[in-house]
């Protein structure tokens, strides 16, 4: 399997997934922003970090760079495109995901690890995962998600939640919501459930050592269901 | 301008200073030129009060590949690795804008550290506000946590460990101490050397701006009723210039064109093009026309003095400029040759084809002045004799409650939340740990990392308190189980001018200096930062030490956390009853005399390496060192971090049970172990004569000592985490 990770001025979790595409086998590629065409490729990712220093809005410069037309045009033939925390931002700047990413409901920029419910088996990501609940790791200081009640109403209808933030049972309620995300959405999708944008980090989560090892459950699953 | 004897007062050197200017040049100076000389002959960048001192301390080791001098220290890790890192202080500037002052601190370091070639691979910190019923404290605090993870956060390196304390000895002088390490490997390390004729001197990064003039003189004087009006000597902090030039520099260091690189740090382009100069020997003659401004009409004076961030000064091999600013236009980062080597052995700077500074380097660095300032010499306090009705009625569990949520002790999830503690996907230890632990990428190595100071120690006897730090250093390090290897230190002072504070400063590198000796845990960076007083109050003295040791299979490192129920516990070290300077005297009692406890260097090494060689083993199954709080503090965190109790016993000792579970005896370890290993254990810390109380059996959810002294670990940890987060939220 064939992956890329875009790499924008400021990316800082690009090796990280690079790391972690490796270990469960794809062969990844790292490609520039200023790059115009993507490598063959059955994924495509959008790190972490902090693409032009989050000036003007998170995502939104990164939105506009050059290579992002080629994975837009990826995304829009079928393509897997996932992003990851500042890589959910660019996305949303690109409209490939519906709603926004505003600060975190306490101001604060917030590191830690969290339980996520797995809310769609039907798309390629989650398809055959085993758990219900996976636990995951968050950095970040915009990733409360909002959405307009058209948006929302939209979303619910074709089953667009990827995952919500819940406890270590699954339940899914506002005192384990860490950042004030509407419904405590932490991922979600497009339509078609080729394009996925969540705010944790799975490649941070690949092994005991780490903080935890279920980012390895979720790539080792994805490997195999795009084999 | 015409330059005189006030207008050299008004930069802060002093009238004989002054003179002896005049003299070296045989001529009064421009004001570029007194510019320059104040920028150098501060106290921040010349270390006159402090060098004479510094020399004394252990800089040699078997490991040491650099020592104090270079940008940062560095020690060699094994397999061609090695590790770059230094401490600094930003305690001026973190008081007068506490986001800028702390961010541009953070990125201030990370840049020592790159310029080396290293790529940073984590980052800690050492802070210290005021009391916390102080009117400023709170938004002090709140600026300094976001200003470290704004910068660290976004340039991607994890902040894994790091130490907040609070005293009034604070209140109008904040501390700010950020640390770096970094990775490079041994046969790719760069130093700011200059060395050759006619080499180009490049200039790359962002543009110069008027923020930061005179920050290092800023930086060099006490606060005063004017403080405000200091902000504009405060920078201002980008840090996605910093992680573009990281890049950028990065992969200019994997080829050969590089012969010297220098940060442009405090005093900016000044220190930088003279430090580089100064080592290789040379002259150096830049165009200050060239120097890429973000202004417009800015003077000579105010390009060499600026201290805007993210800037470097690189001496290039010839012919490689073509090549070296295509990386940096690749990472949209300004680059411009500005100057040249030269063989005048002196700096000469133009401006509209005029000559506008011409001073010999020499005059510069050797020359400057360095004091050896009076002192007096502290006295070892006497022992107090503690009322057996002061304590007789107390409740341990009572006590116990009050330590675990006083400020200096309680969970600082809140502050450490905000930092980004994972990004690299190799931290193995977060903070909340003895010390942060980072693998080594992609190796089966680990490098952990500790930053401590103990104030309190110092002020109550400043020899035996800098002892203290490195010895608690060597600990926090052995409790994760690293072998220590050396040490980077940032002291922090009053003023030199007043003999009690010099005195604190001169025995406490005395105290650090002995133990970094014995233990042979060399120091091989460090900065000094003095006039942390306002008026005429100083801060306590309040020296900070980070250590770093080596995990050689990360498998094997060590957590605080209980493991396993019926797993039995010992106390490592003898335990005297000092509790005299312990949090609980301070706190419980309200004695705030007396001397701190003793150190014995001898117990210090042997039952630190004693217990390495057990976690070597395979023996130990959780470990945590003693320091504030006692033994019950210590233990009462193991209980809390691994959701376990413990079943006490009652100690064997005269010494009453308040004196056994709250004095802070040096030298002493918690640890868990497994019982079918118990013989083994007891056989090793016997053979090496190794002092050990047996403290108690691990059990589900409860410390317990008898039916009366009891309590569940739920509810201590509610007491240890919620008053930082009570206190932030209101």
């Amino acid at each position: 399997m064939k992956s890329a990770v875009i790499t924008f001025p400021g990316s800082n979790c690009d090796r990280d997934m690079d790391v972690a595409l490796k270990k469960f086998g794809f062969k990844n590629k790292m490609v520039w922003h200023q790059d115009v065409e993507l490598p063959k490729s059955d994924l495509v990712v959008l790190p972490g970090g902090f693409s032009y220093g989050d000036y003007l809005r998170c995502g939104s410069m990164a939105s506009k760079s050059k290579i992002m037309q080629s994975v837009i045009n990826f995304a829009n033939s079928g393509g897997m495109v996932m992003g990851i925390c500042n890589g959910f931002q660019i996305l949303v700047e690109t409209g490939l995901v519906p709603g926004v990413l505003l600060r975190n409901k306490y101001l604060e920029f917030i590191c830690k690890n969290v339980f996520v419910k797995i809310r769609n088996k039907n798309s390629d990501y989650f398809k055959n995962i085993n758990n219900e609940v996976l636990e995951l790791h968050i950095a970040h200081n915009e990733g409360n998600y909002f959405c307009t009640n058209d948006q929302l109403k939209e979303i619910e209808d074709h089953n667009q939640i990827a995952i919500n933030y819940c406890n270590i049972d699954g339940k899914i309620e506002e005192k384990f919501n860490p950042n004030g995300s509407l419904k405590n959405i932490a991922g979600i999708f497009n339509k078609e459930k080729n394009v996925l944008g969540m705010m944790p980090h799975p490649e941070r989560m690949i092994d005991p050592s780490l903080s935890g090892n279920d980012g390895s459950l979720f790539f080792k699953n994805l490997i195999n269901n795009l084999k | 301008m015409i330059v005189n004897e006030k207008v050299a007062i008004d930069h802060g050197l002093k009238k004989d200073e002054y003179k002896k200017i005049c003299d070296l040049l045989k001529r009064t100076p421009n004001i570029t030129e007194l510019g320059i000389f104040s920028a150098m002959w501060n106290e921040h960048c010349s270390y006159k009060s402090s060098r004479i001192h510094l020399k004394k301390l252990p800089t040699k080791g078997k490991q040491v590949i650099q020592g104090p001098g270079e940008n940062a220290g560095v020690i060699d890790i094994g397999d061609n690795d090695a590790i770059v890192f230094k401490i600094e202080s930003h305690n001026h500037p973190s008081f007068i804008e506490p986001y800028q002052g702390a961010a541009t601190g953070v990125g201030g370091i990370m840049r020592d550290v790159f310029t080396m070639g290293a790529r940073p691979i984590a980052n800690l910190n050492s802070i210290h506000f005021g009391s916390t019923q102080h009117k400023k404290t709170k938004n002090l605090l709140r600026g300094v946590v976001h200003g470290i993870g704004g910068y660290g956060n976004c340039m991607g390196v994890p902040t894994i460990a790091g130490q907040t304390s609070f005293d009034s000895s604070y209140n109008g002088n904040i501390l700010v101490n950020a640390m770096t390490l970094g990775l490079v490997k041994k046969n790719k390390i760069f130093y700011s050397k200059a060395a050759g004729l006619n080499k180009p001197v490049i200039y790359v990064g962002s543009k110069t701006g008027r923020d930061g003039i005179h920050g290092a003189s800023m930086a060099s004087a006490s606060f005063d009723d004017k403080i405000e009006e200091k902000k504009p000597t405060v920078q201002v902090g980008d840090p996605f210039t910093e992680k573009l030039l990281l890049e950028a520099c990065l992969e200019l260091m994997a080829g050969d064109s590089i012969i010297a690189i220098q940060d442009m740090g405090a005093a900016g382009l000044t220190s930088s093009s003279i430090e580089m100069a100064s080592k290789g020997n040379l002259g150096i003659e830049i165009n200050l026309n060239k120097v890429p401004c973000r202004e417009s009409k800015m003077t000579p004076y105010e390009i060499m003095l600026s201290e805007s961030q993210e800037r470097m000064l690189i001496v290039l091999e010839n012919g490689k400029e073509e090549q070296a600013k295509k990386i940096f236009d690749k990472w949209n980062l300004d680059f411009a040759v500005i100057g040249k080597t030269t063989k005048s052995k002196k700096i000469q700077l133009y401006f509209d084809n005029e000559l506008v500074a011409n001073i010999p380097v020499n005059t510069l660095v050797e020359n400057s002045p360095m004091y050896d300032r009076k002192w007096k010499k502290a006295k070892l306090p006497k022992k107090i004799k503690i009322k057996k009705e002061d304590i007789n009625n107390l409740k341990i569990i009572e006590v116990l409650k009050k330590i675990l949520a006083n400020p200096n002790i309680c969970s600082k999830e809140w502050i450490w939340q905000q930092y980004d503690h994972t990004v690299m996907g190799d931290t193995i230890q977060k903070p909340g740990g003895d010390s942060g632990v980072v693998r080594v990428h992609g190796t089966n190595k680990a490098v952990a990392a500790s930053v401590d100071s103990s104030a309190v120690y110092c002020w109550a006897h400043p020899l035996t308190g800098g002892k203290q730090i490195v010895c608690e250093s060597f600990r926090n390090l052995i409790s994760v189980g690293a072998k220590p290897i050396a040490i980077t230190n940032c002291l922090n002072f009053g003023s030199p001018e007043n003999e009690e504070n010099m005195g604190e400063f001169v025995e406490c590198v005395q105290g650090i200096g002995e133990a970094s000796s014995y233990l042979k845990f060399p120091v091989v960076s460090g900065n000094v930062s003095f006039y942390n007083q306002t008026k005429d109050q100083g801060i306590k003295p309040t020296p900070s030490i980070g250590g770093v040791g080596l995990i050689k299979d990360y498998t094997k490192m060590i957590t605080m956390d209980f493991k396993e129920v019926d797993n039995s516990v010992l106390v490592i070290g003898k335990t005297e009853g000092h509790i005299d300077q312990s949090l609980f005297a301070r706190v419980i009692i309200n004695e705030k005399n007396g001397p701190p406890p003793e150190i014995n260097l001898f117990n210090e090494k042997n039952n630190g390496e004693t217990l390495l060689k057990l976690i070597e083993n395979n023996l130990i199954k959780s470990a945590h060192d003693i320091s504030l709080g006692g033994i019950i503090t210590a233990v009462s965190k193991m209980c809390i971090k691994g959701n376990k109790g413990i079943n006490l016993k009652k100690p064997k000792y005269l010494i009453n049970e308040i004196e056994y579970f709250f004095s802070e005896d040096q030298g002493r370890y918690i640890i868990e172990i497994n019982n079918s290993d118990l013989k083994k254990v007891v056989d090793l810390l016997n053979k090496n004569a190794v002092h050990y109380d047996e403290l108690g059996t691990i059990n589900e959810n409860m410390l317990f000592l008898n039916e009366k002294t009891k309590v569940t670990i739920d509810e201590l940890k509610e007491f240890n985490t919620k008053w930082l987060k009570e206190y932030m939220s209101n």
